[in-house]
């Protein structure tokens, strides 16, 4: 009998049989990796580990002792901390109050202030967790929120702490802060389900690791020494993929787009690049570089202070993006749940949303039209739904992604194609797809511009990188001068230790 | 210059900047402002609006709001008369109309926090419930006080200043002190801040919401309370539209409608800013008429504000 102990879990959402028969332990201060791609039950796992859930059938015990939650609060008093993907912090409340909420030192109702910021200097002292715990949340960044987080599990003298997907909105410096901190705390015999899409930090971190795919349990490894990465995503996908990023040179055209000297008032200095027809053009660098900002000028997202932009030649009024669209550039958004996906409407009204003006006959909507174009988006995409009336918030990451592309791909004439993020938070099967699917537009003679944080990424599908660091773009390489460490040193600001990172 | 200028404007003190602007503005140009006997006046003017905007803030800041503290205040005064006139005893009646004001409020939470409809529409029905009960109970008619030891509550002075002013300054001493020193204040702004945070965390988020609704009725009884006492009966019309006064105060004195963010001090403010301005168009002679539409204007410069304060914070 393992430490932590899942027996049997079963959980059905209507419709979904979201986890079934799931079993596997965990021993006291590993680090466990919990893989598998979006739908397999992660997340379900870790909601009825938090006590968020309950399992229909089976039992979760810790050290021996069979765990029943009736609440959240009874996972807390059981040492079971869940440090989610969306931070739960309270931003106007300061960092010593976050760690205390739910559970203020108080006599009378009346809080002690002087109690309560004395246990929580000790405890974060006692972590080596260094942040100034009067300081308001809001007034943080986001690894130091992430931090904050951490702390809510030390504070509690967590036994069992989960995090899931910790590093998604983190730079690589942060994650370095974080695995530390990781490390720390499985020194000291915690039990730490790690949940990640990330193959290089799971082979790093994780002393033993499980895959779910379907609900099921795909795959239990004790340990990582004789597992190899392609045998891991082997698991999660079902099918061997050998190549995920599929990479096809293509003959590149015309400059589509050409950006002189944009600047906006959240991008200072001015910025020039261009992409071509049938290229895909990578913007790579760490968190608040300026590369989403820059791209939300060319979308007229923003105001744009100076500068112009041209598409096939022609000068772009973009004061917003109804006229970038009109021109032909689109935007998808990184931020996937805020920006893009209209929640509680349908897939084909998500589709549909944009190019809806191309649909009218005399100004009435034409329902067989807008159908037609959802299905073949659908088909098209692969997007896996039972039917286009699905509520989008049903899907998962990726197949929302693949929603939202066919919104932009329904519009004709699109010529620049701008994506932030394509592939945050996505799971290797659908970001294959998302690929292969940027190739084909390529391929027809769209340019595409790319925004992402992942190196690899940048590196597998792109033709040509620009690096951004604090807001200019600061590198620039065609395919074949593609080298991590010359990437990474342009895009870190001090010009700091780049293999430290790589490494 | 601007730029110095935006940042006092929408810095956390911004509020009390514009105050003072204000009052000194009004001071020096409004004749008779500045005497004891119309600063006593303002103060009594704004007491119900005060009083109720104490745990207005509250609601607002856990991202509920309450429209029904106006018929409650009403309500609260005719149980309070009718009570007292009823039983011979004033501290029967007092205890009657906050405890009339207590249920309507633990209703007004049980079915917002318990049942999840949402608190506009909640408090849109009770508005109009209660309203209807103040209206049943004296057949729409004022209800006139027997003992004239009533009128002492909104009469009787100390240290030359009047009770109901005192009442308005414990109170407002009172919900800050609850709002920042325990555990119930930082409960309520956690709520507003992040609700799925503070339930992972173990907050009791329904709980807290029916006492916040139930505190907000005990409130608008105490303010129902000093009404009757100040007009010397019960009226069934009196307190129409205090809701929007109460809630224009709360956001000109920086309570955040999106929840989480809430201060004493910018309520205090806030009141006496909507104190200032009608009490110094009163001076003016300006019509009542007119007075709607500064009215107005007013609350739609705050909300504006704490749209910029908002997104100024956000880029920071």
């Amino acid at each position: 009998m393992s430490f932590l102990e899942f027996s049997n879990i079963t959980k059905t959402y209507p419709g979904v049989k979201a986890l079934s028969d799931v079993s596997f332990g965990v021993e006291k201060g590993a680090v466990h990796g919990l893989m598998g791609e979006n739908g397999a039950g992660k997340s379900t796992l870790i909601k009825i580990l938090s006590g968020d859930q309950h399992a229909d059938a089976g039992e979760i015990s810790i050290d021996g002792k069979v765990q029943a939650y009736a609440s959240t609060r009874n996972a807390f008093d059981n040492g079971v901390i869940v440090i989610h993907q969306e931070l739960q912090l309270v931003p106007e409340l300061s960092v010593a109050e976050n760690l205390s909420l739910g559970r203020f030192p108080a006599s009378a109702g009346v809080i002690a202030r002087r109690r309560m910021l004395d246990d929580v200097g000790a405890k974060l002292k006692s972590a080596g967790i260094d942040i100034d715990m009067r300081r308001k949340v809001k007034t943080l960044s986001i690894g130091e929120r992430q931090m904050v987080e951490i702390a809510k599990a030390v504070m509690l003298d967590a036994r069992v702490i989960a995090l899931d997907e910790p590093t998604s909105s983190l730079s690589s410096r942060e994650s370095e802060i974080l695995f530390k901190l990781i490390g720390r705390l499985r020194g000291e015999g915690k039990v730490i389900i790690y949940v990640s899409h990330r193959l290089d930090e799971v082979f790093r971190l994780c002393d033993s690791l499980t895959v779910l795919r379907d609900g099921k349990l795909a795959a239990h490894h004790q340990s990582l020494k004789d597992v190899t990465r392609d045998q891991v995503v082997a698991e999660m996908v079902g099918r061997e993929i050998s190549d995920i990023w599929g990479f096809r040179p293509r003959r590149t055209g015309e400059v589509r787009l050409k950006v002189d000297n944009l600047s906006g008032a959240r991008l200072r200095t001015p910025a020039s690049f261009e992409a071509r027809a049938g290229e895909i053009v990578g913007f790579f660098g760490l968190i608040g570089a300026g590369r989403s900002e820059l791209m939300r000028l060319v979308f007229g997202a923003d105001p744009r202070s100076g500068g112009t932009i041209t598409v096939d030649g022609k000068a772009v009024a973009a004061a917003s993006p109804h006229d970038a669209i009109r021109a032909g550039i689109v935007l998808c958004s990184e931020d996937r749940k805020h920006d893009g996906t209209i929640q509680g409407r349908s897939i084909e009204e998500n589709i549909n949303i944009s190019s809806r003006r191309h649909h009218t006959r005399f100004g009435v909507l034409s329902r067989t039209s807008e159908i037609t174009t959802a299905e073949t988006f659908i088909k098209k995409l692969k997007v896996r739904t039972p039917s286009r009336k699905q509520d989008i918030v049903n899907l998962s990451g990726g197949n929302q992604q693949k929603v939202i592309l066919g919104r932009w791909l329904s519009e004709q004439n699109i010529r620049v194609l701008i994506v932030d993020e394509p592939t945050r938070g996505i799971d290797v099967g659908a970001k294959s797809e998302i690929y292969e699917l940027l190739y084909q537009l390529a391929e027809e003679g769209m340019a595409i511009v790319i925004v992402s944080s992942e190196l690899p990424e940048v590196m597998g599908i792109c033709d040509r990188i620009l690096v951004m660091c604090g807001g200019r773009i600061s590198a620039e390489l065609a395919r074949d001068q593609f080298a991590e460490k010359a990437i990474l040193a342009a895009a870190l600001p001090d010009k700091k230790t780049p293999d430290a990172i790589a490494s | 210059m601007t730029s110095r200028l935006k940042k006092i404007l929408l810095g956390e003190q911004g509020l009390v900047v514009i105050f003072i602007v204000a009052f000194a503005l009004v001071s020096l140009l409004v004749p008779n402002f500045l005497t004891d006997r119309n600063m006593l006046g303002l103060l009594q003017s704004v007491v119900t609006v005060g009083i109720v905007a104490c745990t207005m803030m509250f609601c607002l800041a856990a991202r509920d709001f309450d429209l029904s503290v106006g018929s409650i205040v009403a309500f609260a005064g005719m149980v309070a008369v009718m009570a007292s006139n009823a039983t011979g005893s004033i501290l029967l009646g007092l205890i009657a109309a906050i405890t009339c004001g207590a249920i309507v409020g633990w209703v007004n939470g049980v079915v917002i926090a318990k049942f999840r409809i949402n608190a506009l529409i909640t408090t849109l029905a009770t508005m109009q419930i209660v309203r209807g009960f103040a209206l049943i109970s004296s057949d729409g008619r004022a209800v006139g006080i027997n003992s004239p030891d009533f009128y002492q509550l909104a009469l009787s002075k100390l240290l030359g200043i009047p009770t109901p002013i005192w009442v308005l300054a414990v109170l407002f001493a009172i919900f800050g002190f609850v709002l920042n020193s325990t555990v119930f204040g930082k409960n309520t702004l956690a709520i507003g801040g992040n609700p799925e945070a503070s339930r992972l965390a173990g907050v009791n988020v329904d709980r807290t919401r029916i006492w916040i609704f139930t505190l907000q009725g005990v409130v608008c009884g105490i303010a129902g309370i000093l009404l009757a006492s100040r007009i010397t009966s019960g009226q069934p019309n009196a307190a129409v539209g205090l809701e929007l006064s109460v809630i224009s105060a709360c956001v000109l004195g920086g309570v955040s409608l999106a929840g989480g963010r809430a201060t004493m001090p910018g309520v205090i403010v806030g009141v006496l800013i909507m104190g200032i301005a009608e009490n110094a168009m009163n001076l003016l002679n300006i019509p009542a008429f007119y007075q709607y539409i500064v009215r107005g204007v007013i609350l739609l410069l705050a909300v504006l504000l704490d749209n910029l304060r908002s997104s100024a914070l956000g880029r920071r």
